[in-house]
């Protein structure tokens, strides 16, 4: 483990994607099939791993999915170098979903398992999604609940456990036949062990075991329209998309995500899709680059530091076969580079404000049936 | 000078506010008929065709920023920055 990564810091169901696929809410999922290959290389870190997905539907009423996501890291980067050694591991993640139509609503259970040699968490969800007004609007209630064991190499047993309780509400509303739009709020609650084991944090210049609080409730709220702007006549569909996600936490975080978004079919069977996104945030209250002060809090966790991401992806679909009615098979390549700066997190060798950039590869081969 | 009877005053008012409450309580109707959404149906329109980039997307991000949630994605489990 190289860094304190809960599952609820991840988890989130559906809330946007059931939501904003609001036409088909209270379907159930189509059958599909899913394999990818997936690489991030940036700053250091090389993750990457196959990833399974197979979802079938039974009776007209159920739809049941497992999935398995595999996270094969070398590590190298700065905080690691700096006060530890380059290390490999292996992050195995498991997940069984459950989807039930009643009339207008889906019902949707899962559970997932994430294991890695220091870390273990386990999830479980639930989420109500429900048409009214003529299904023009979709209304999405979900709740989670993850608890994580957090050890540390060298150390028997574990050395902590957390607890996060996810509660979330969508609302979806179709504007017009060509635009639609979307309001997601979620707030996350967490108690335990939220440091990592292995992080310092640097004190008065002297590196000390980074403490921070036992605590922590966040909200984010995130806006979304998307719009056809196809000409009229043309054949090939393009869309537009826009979200903005605002977050704040009682840590003293505050992010602003923006996300624009433009696809179009560029011939029968290809799809474009090309994104730009932009992410900025304040520091938390405990975060020091150099405390210098002697506080009951300190953490040196980039992730906290002021900084800011920038970067444009792009992914590109071609329909390998397909039969309409029965099956199609889909082969897809996806690429995102991101710039990360930091204000406030220096490199110790030259006291300058660190900054990297990232490249996010994958690939995926999936069929629908 | 005309005087309004009382009664008949009350049955005008009783008359101006049914007629008001009928325009302000009328329901709406949805405008967009379920014939209507073809295009909002079209793959175009998805943020992605497939599930599994998602996850991969959101744990590179949530492992990185300080912000989480609200992203509709379910991942779990640890990182590594």
């Amino acid at each position: 483990m190289a860094a304190i990564k809960n599952a609820a810091k991840v988890a989130g169901l559906a809330a946007g994607a059931v939501a904003s696929t609001s036409v088909q809410a209270v379907d159930l999922p189509e059958d599909r099939a899913e394999t990818m290959y997936h690489l991030y290389d940036g700053g250091g870190v090389i993750a990457q791993g196959p990833a399974l997905l197979v979802r079938k539907s039974m009776l007209d009423r159920v739809s049941l999915s497992g999935s398995w996501y595999v996270d094969a890291v070398s590590n190298a980067s700065i905080d690691v170098v700096t006060t530890a050694s380059k290390f490999k591991e292996v992050r195995n993640q498991g997940e069984l979903g459950l989807d039930y139509v009643v009339r207008d609503s889906l019902i949707h259970v899962s559970g997932s398992r994430s294991v890695e040699p220091d870390y273990q968490a386990s999830t479980l969800s639930v989420d109500l999604t429900q048409d009214v007004f003529g299904g023009m609007t979709t209304v999405l209630l979900g709740y989670s609940h993850a608890d994580d064991k957090v050890g540390q190499h060298g150390t028997p047993g574990w050395v902590g456990t957390a607890h996060h309780w996810q509660y979330r509400l969508g609302l979806t509303q179709i504007l017009t036949p060509r635009w639609q739009a979307s309001a997601n709020l979620e707030s996350i609650n967490d108690d335990g062990y939220l440091q990592s084991p292995y992080r310092l944090a640097r004190v008065f210049g002297s590196y000390i075991h980074e403490n921070a609080p036992t605590t922590r409730e966040s909200k984010a709220l995130k806006l979304s329209v998307t719009g056809d702007i196809t000409p009229e006549g043309a054949n090939n569909r393009r869309s537009l998309r826009a979200d903005y996600r605002y977050y704040w936490d009682t840590w003293g975080i505050r992010g602003h995500t923006l996300e624009l978004a433009y696809n179009r079919n560029l011939a029968p069977g290809w799809l474009l899709e090309s994104t730009l996104r932009y992410y900025r945030q304040n520091h938390a209250l405990f975060y020091s680059d150099n405390a210098p002060v002697q506080m009951l809090y300190v953490s040196r966790n980039r992730e906290l530091a002021t900084m800011h991401d920038f970067g444009p992806g792009v992914t590109v679909s071609y329909t390998l076969k397909s039969i309409p009615g029965k099956y199609d098979v889909k082969l897809s390549g996806s690429y995102q580079f991101i710039d990360f700066h930091y204000a406030d997190y220096t490199k110790p060798d030259t006291g300058k404000p660190y900054s990297y950039h990232a490249s996010v590869f994958n690939t995926v081969l999936s069929a629908t049936f | 000078m005309v005087r309004v009877r009382p009664v008949l005053a009350m049955f005008l008012a009783a008359g101006v506010l049914a007629s008001t409450a009928g325009c302000a309580f009328k329901p709406i109707e949805p405008w967009v008929k379920p014939y209507e959404r073809e295009r909002l149906a079209d793959p175009v329109m998805k943020a992605s065709l497939n599930e599994l980039p998602g996850r991969q997307q959101d744990h590179v991000y949530v492992v990185r920023e300080g912000s989480r949630g609200a992203t509709g994605v379910q991942g779990g489990g640890c990182g590594c920055n």
